[in-house]
């Protein structure tokens, strides 16, 4: 078991039925990420990118190939697989404390066990005294680190992360990408990272999978060799904007190919 | 506006057409002896609330609170008995596909036909008892509120779902803490579209099915030629069912108050 890596796809592919045509989202994606490793997949929007995200948590199941997690099949939603998404879905009847409690209290935990912890967290997202606030009191930025404190108290080996902070203004993603490093250093989960933000692919993650235009494929992985702990001053070093430019001309080639292959469809019609 | 400052306004259209209506009976715009005066209706009032200091042969002197207590009641057992099968029941069709499909055609064959158009039937199955006005006013009250319900768990946010899910709850579990609360706002649409069916129900069930409550004293007045007792009967009944509907929102605010601070966002 400990042997297996933390999140396996082997040959997976997801076809969408849209009325009378169906759709290839992802087609034959190989990808194994190693416990403890932070991975991000990077992709244009509607490659597929969160199709995988929701096969791996259980959500969806692939039409072919098998998703695989700590070696066995994946049949269902776990709190093993823990999934912050891109708005933050917490329930609005419940205060911040509340939801970040569910977890724990619906599995029939007892409150003197994941109080402290609770506490805890709440403290690292920068929430303490927001407890009793209900999530409409609070700002879009706030309300993310509560989803990922809701996360984080049910202390997931995986963590899978649907483009948390594609919805935030770039000062608020700024600070939240520092929040997640911070809090990454001291958990250190296998964490599956989805986003079209080549910066923030390339600051948080051990290794990079681009991902090429509908249907999603893993067109190439590149390998971060930036040192931990890091923080955004990274993002200025001479490696940094080599790997930049190199995912970079990638992405480009490949909404070139998109482009020009839409032009293409368009013009048989 | 402050509330104070708005205050006046409220009563502007109230006291205009109260103006108008005494000077259409006063300056004889309409017919003599018809239409009772604005006065005459409160004074009338007064006496069917409070009874008269001389003896008199008015039946309806000092009745009104009795009346008023046989409609209430009836309206609280019928809309009690509407919501507690309305919702659990609205819960399982907006929730399970099976159920819906068992249930849901059968509830919008039957939703057309009005409440009315029971009347016969409720009474020659229940007879002239409390059971026949229960019955009207229950089913009158079952449909919005059944129907609003069924949207309400209709409408839940898919990502709450799956995040309920993901943190470990059971169907059951999802049922009761998200779906249910996500609901809410919807639920209390339904019941107050249901209170207000409950009493245009109790209403047309005293007139025909009972013998007591205000709607009998409506008919009853009517048939008498107390045109006085029968408009005081209306604004008794627009103010229970005003003063009903309050009571909802209120129960509504305290437990939506999630909600009230989404709106001031």
């Amino acid at each position: 078991m400990s042997g297996a890596p933390a999140i396996a796809l082997e040959r997976v592919r997801k076809e969408f039925a849209k009325g009378e045509r169906r759709v290839l989202a992802v087609d034959d994606v190989d990808l194994a990420v190693e416990q403890r490793e932070f991975t991000a997949i990077l992709g244009p929007s509607g490659c597929g990118k969160s199709t995988l995200l929701n096969m791996v948590a259980g959500f969806e199941g692939p039409t072919a190939g098998r998703v695989l997690a700590g070696g066995a099949p994946v049949d269902g939603p776990s709190p093993a697989r823990a999934v912050v998404f891109q708005e933050p879905a917490l329930f609005p009847w419940l205060s911040v404390f509340d939801n970040v409690v569910f977890g724990p209290k619906t599995q029939g935990k007892p409150a003197a066990e994941y109080r402290a912890g609770a506490a805890q967290i709440i403290e690292q997202v920068g929430l303490s005294g927001f407890e009793s606030h209900y999530p409409a009191e609070l700002s879009g930025g706030m309300r993310q680190r509560v989803g990922i404190a809701r996360v984080l108290v049910m202390q997931p080996q995986i963590m899978l992360m649907d483009e948390p902070f594609g919805a935030l203004d770039a000062q608020t993603r700024s600070l939240m990408q520092e929040l997640l490093l911070e809090v990454w250093e001291r958990h250190h989960q296998t964490v599956l990272f989805i986003t079209h933000d080549i910066e923030e692919a390339l600051l948080l993650a051990d290794r990079v999978c681009v991902m090429t235009a509908r249907p999603g494929r893993i067109k190439k992985t590149i390998r971060v060799a930036i040192p931990r702990p890091r923080s955004i001053e990274v993002t200025t070093s001479p490696e940094f904007n080599r790997l930049r430019a190199e995912v970079f001309a990638l992405i480009r080639e490949e909404s070139l190919r998109a482009a020009a292959e839409s032009a293409r469809a368009g013009g048989a019609r | 506006m402050p509330r104070v400052l708005r205050a006046p306004w409220l009563l502007v259209l109230p006291a205009a057409l109260v103006a108008l209506w005494h000077f259409a009976v006063a300056e004889r715009w309409i017919v003599e002896g018809i239409i009772p005066s604005p006065a005459q209706v409160l004074d009338s009032w007064y006496t069917w609330i409070f009874g008269s200091a001389q003896a008199t042969l008015s039946p309806y002197s000092g009745t009104w609170f009795d009346n008023v207590a046989y409609s209430t009641r009836r309206v609280l057992q019928g809309f009690g008995l509407a919501a507690a099968v309305a919702i659990p029941l609205g819960l399982m069709i907006g929730w399970n596909r099976l159920v819906a499909q068992v249930v849901d055609p059968t509830i919008q064959l039957f939703r057309p036909v009005p409440i009315t158009a029971w009347l016969p039937f409720a009474i020659a199955v229940f007879g002239i008892y409390d059971a026949s006005a229960l019955f009207l006013i229950g089913l009158g009250a079952f449909y919005p509120v059944v129907v609003n319900t069924t949207h309400g768990v209709r409408d839940t946010n898919l990502l709450l779902l799956r995040a309920a899910r993901l943190m470990g709850a059971r169907p059951a579990t999802v049922l009761a803490k998200v779906v249910f609360p996500s609901a809410l706002p919807s639920i209390f649409t339904g019941l107050r579209l249901g209170i207000g069916v409950a009493w245009t129900a109790v209403i047309v069930a005293e007139m025909i099915a009972v013998k007591s409550g205000l709607g009998y004293v409506l008919w009853d007045a009517y048939y008498v030629g107390r045109m006085d007792i029968c408009v005081a009967t209306m604004f008794s009944v627009g103010l229970l069912g005003y003063l009903s509907d309050r009571v909802i929102v209120a129960a509504a605010r305290f437990l939506l108050r999630w909600r009230t601070l989404e709106a001031h966002e």
